[in-house]
């Protein structure tokens, strides 16, 4: 196990006073206390490093074992304890030392009961998890069973969830205490794009590649959308980089159902190569009418 | 409102080992709504995890009710931030070149 230095975590000397313990505690709880830094996994972790130098450095007596032992000071409290027993009678069990993590035993009143007495939390933690999916998934309502602590809960995603959308799941988090409400469940979601579309919230995306006798003496041309192909007039003249709006071919709006964005295609026109005489002959043909003009 | 979705605010009190008076003050500021009905003072269910931060804010940091309200309402500002910048990054990931 690396060292933890209790001193470095709280920024003071070794040889700070409880009062200069105090005020820097303050200090770092009021930087990294999870209240004031929502959703930032590394501020709780700190917050709960600085909780566990605070509680031993505050504590003469486990200072004094912890500047002698450093980390082993609550093995070394274990070892004096056991030959204690040794040499007494056994004491009762709920006097005895739990010998839990005091990363534990703050992660247990994380957010809850504090430092001053309170013991008993009203409702219970939330949770957070992360969830991936594909574009493609997340066009329709999905319902995927999702596993939180062991248990398999079913639910229900509304079409259109953007990357990084957090959806809270109320009562899905850890029970709450004294009959009080359960926590939320707060599930991120990463949205991986597995299509050749584009999107922007409601909006899609896409390139078309036009041939280049349909762009100037106008056709017809298939377009791939979310849901099938549709078949579109290309009027003639056409240049590189028109836009097209295909409405209500975009993507399924948030918790609005049957409600769509649009589909814009971008026309690339694409340059005949590999170009036979003939064809050259007649290239030369054209750029000299279109000279003569 | 039915009755389950309420707390009894004297109950919340006793379960986090706070003063009646504080609550009280949260109210008087305009921090929390209390409801009463009969002789007894409740609080939404829905609210208990705004009025369980302000208790660690106040109780764990010893932040006053001003700054309390402060910090409330810059955590709004920092939500809303936070769903503009994943808003600008989608859109820029959908605009940036490929390569």
């Amino acid at each position: 196990m690396d060292h933890i230095d209790y001193y470095k975590l709280l920024e003071i000397p070794k040889s700070a006073s409880a009062a200069e313990i105090k005020t820097a505690y303050r200090k770092l709880a009021r930087k990294h206390h999870p209240d004031l830094n929502p959703n930032n996994k590394e501020a709780e972790k700190k917050f709960k490093e600085i909780n566990e130098a605070n509680e031993v450095l505050s504590d003469p007596e486990k200072r004094k074992k912890y500047d002698a032992h450093g980390n082993d000071w609550k093995h070394a409290e274990e070892f004096e304890k056991a030959r204690q027993q040794q040499n007494r009678p056994p004491r009762n069990a709920g006097q005895q030392f739990a010998g839990e993590d005091f990363s534990d035993i703050f992660g247990s009143m994380f957010g809850g009961a504090g430092n001053q007495g309170r013991q008993a939390r009203f409702r219970g933690q939330d949770l957070n998890a992360e969830l991936s999916l594909k574009l493609s998934d997340v066009y329709q309502s999905q319902q995927q069973t999702i596993t939180i602590n062991g248990k398999h809960i079913r639910l229900t995603f509304p079409a259109g969830i953007e990357n990084g959308q957090v959806i809270k799941i109320k009562d899905h988090g850890l029970p709450g205490a004294n009959g009080g409400p359960n926590g939320d469940l707060y599930i991120t979601f990463s949205i991986n794009n597995d299509t050749k579309f584009k999107r922007d919230g409601k909006n899609l995306y896409a390139d078309v590649d036009l041939d280049l006798y349909v762009a100037m003496l106008g056709g017809e041309v298939l377009v791939d959308t979310f849901n099938g192909k549709v078949k579109l007039k290309v009027p003639p003249e056409t240049q590189a980089g028109t836009k097209v709006k295909l409405k209500g071919k975009g993507f399924p709006i948030y918790k609005k159902e049957k409600e769509f964005g649009d589909l814009f295609i971008t026309y690339q026109v694409k340059l005949p190569i590999n170009l036979s005489a003939k064809e050259i002959e007649l290239f030369t043909e054209l750029s000299n009418i279109k000279n003569e003009k | 409102m039915k009755n389950e979705n309420l707390v009894l605010i004297a109950q919340f009190c006793l379960h986090h080992n706070v003063e009646l008076s504080f609550i009280s003050s949260l109210h008087q500021f305009g921090l929390i709504n209390i409801l009463e009905l009969g002789d007894e003072r409740y609080i939404s269910i829905d609210e208990t995890r705004a009025v369980e931060k302000m208790v660690r804010l106040h109780y764990e940091l010893g932040i006053n009710l001003e700054g309390i309200d402060a910090i409330a309402n810059l955590l709004t500002q920092i939500a809303t931030l936070q769903q503009e910048l994943m808003m600008t990054r989608n859109k820029l990931d959908t605009f940036s070149p490929l390569f």
